[in-house]
């Protein structure tokens, strides 16, 4: 699963009201490479949330991310190339996203996340 | 890519092996599925360099023609995890990079307008009664651009009042009306194949970019 997916899912238990974002616990994590496509993250920049990119980055292993970013960044190549990584190529393969408010963990395998709720979570 | 070319790599995907009833699963076949992400990609270039959702992947044909058409970031919806075994299975030999979540669809939280566009071959609801209605309701929350969806040609009418009435869709047209062959997969159908008249349809959401 690339941090792009991880950047548009909020935890969906019932009662919860600031599921976003979800915390990422890492056991395992792949690199896939993808070519650079500077229209599409110019696109994306807009519509990200830089925060939660930031930090899931981080929790992959990746610390290239500025803590903050404006879209004048999108003219630095370098600054292209860390977020096309950070948002494409990193990939959680095993591990669990974590509901930032009541701790309960959703698993990741083989890439995977089960968002699958309880009966008693719906 | 061509058309024809498109249906050929589609037909060769793996298919369900245990089709669960509940769920309605029926293969899209690669006829409709190559036309509906056809037509989305050449007539309203709504595939390639885009963030692409398939809801109710199942064996992931949709989303994978959406990224063999160009769509930058592909992500399947299922809610069983067998489908979306078969489904990844399918993409790695197609060397397609796809994401999978396995979620209901019902109960998915996703940020608003990330995804561009969703492809889906919604259950029909003739098991679970208003199931393809819940799937295009959270659609066109999610969409920023078009939903590409497929509904009985004799819910026509429902659908068009629904969707824009109450599901904030400020367009829904019916590009072609399709037969959707249905094999027999399960003992409750009597003839050999059932020919479905099928739409497919484009819901353009409010407020879409």
């Amino acid at each position: 699963m690339r941090l792009l997916t991880h950047n548009m899912l909020s935890s969906n238990i019932k009662g919860v009201t600031n599921g976003f974002p979800l915390r990422i616990e890492v056991e395992k994590m792949v690199e896939k490479e993808v070519e650079l496509n500077m229209d599409f993250l110019k696109n994306m920049f807009a519509k990200v949330e830089w925060r939660a990119l930031v930090e899931a980055s981080r929790s992959m292993g990746y610390s290239e991310l500025p803590d903050e970013a404006d879209s004048s960044m999108l003219d630095s190549d370098e600054f292209l190339r860390k977020f096309h990584h950070a948002l494409l190529e990193l990939h959680l393969e095993e591990g669990a996203l974590v509901c930032p408010e009541t701790g309960r963990k959703f698993p990741v395998n083989k890439g995977i996340p089960n968002m699958l709720l309880h009966e008693d979570e719906v | 890519m061509k058309l024809k070319q498109l249906e050929g790599i589609l037909g060769s995907l793996q298919q369900f092996e245990n089709p669960k009833i509940e769920l309605e699963q029926y293969p899209t076949g690669p006829h409709i599925a190559s036309r509906l992400l056809y037509t989305a990609e050449n007539s309203f270039g709504d595939v390639s360099d885009k963030v692409v959702a398939d809801f109710g992947c199942g064996c992931g044909t949709l989303g994978l023609a959406a990224g063999l058409l160009g769509a930058e970031h592909v992500i399947g919806f299922d809610i069983d995890a067998e489908s979306i075994e078969i489904a990844s299975s399918n993409a790695e030999e197609l060397e397609i990079d796809m994401d999978f979540v396995q979620c209901d669809i019902r109960n998915l939280r996703l940020s608003d307008r990330t995804i561009d566009t969703v492809v889906m071959n919604p259950p029909f609801g003739t098991r679970k009664k208003g199931a393809d209605m819940d799937f295009l309701s959270v659609a066109l929350k999610v969409a920023s651009q078009a939903v590409y969806s497929l509904h009985k040609t004799t819910t026509r009418d429902h659908i068009k009042r629904t969707a824009l009435r109450e599901y904030n869709a400020s367009s829904a047209e019916v590009l072609c009306e399709l037969r959707f062959d249905v094999p027999q997969l399960y003992k409750f159908h009597k003839k050999k194949e059932v020919d479905v008249a099928v739409d497919l349809w484009r819901f353009v959401p409010k407020n879409s970019r």
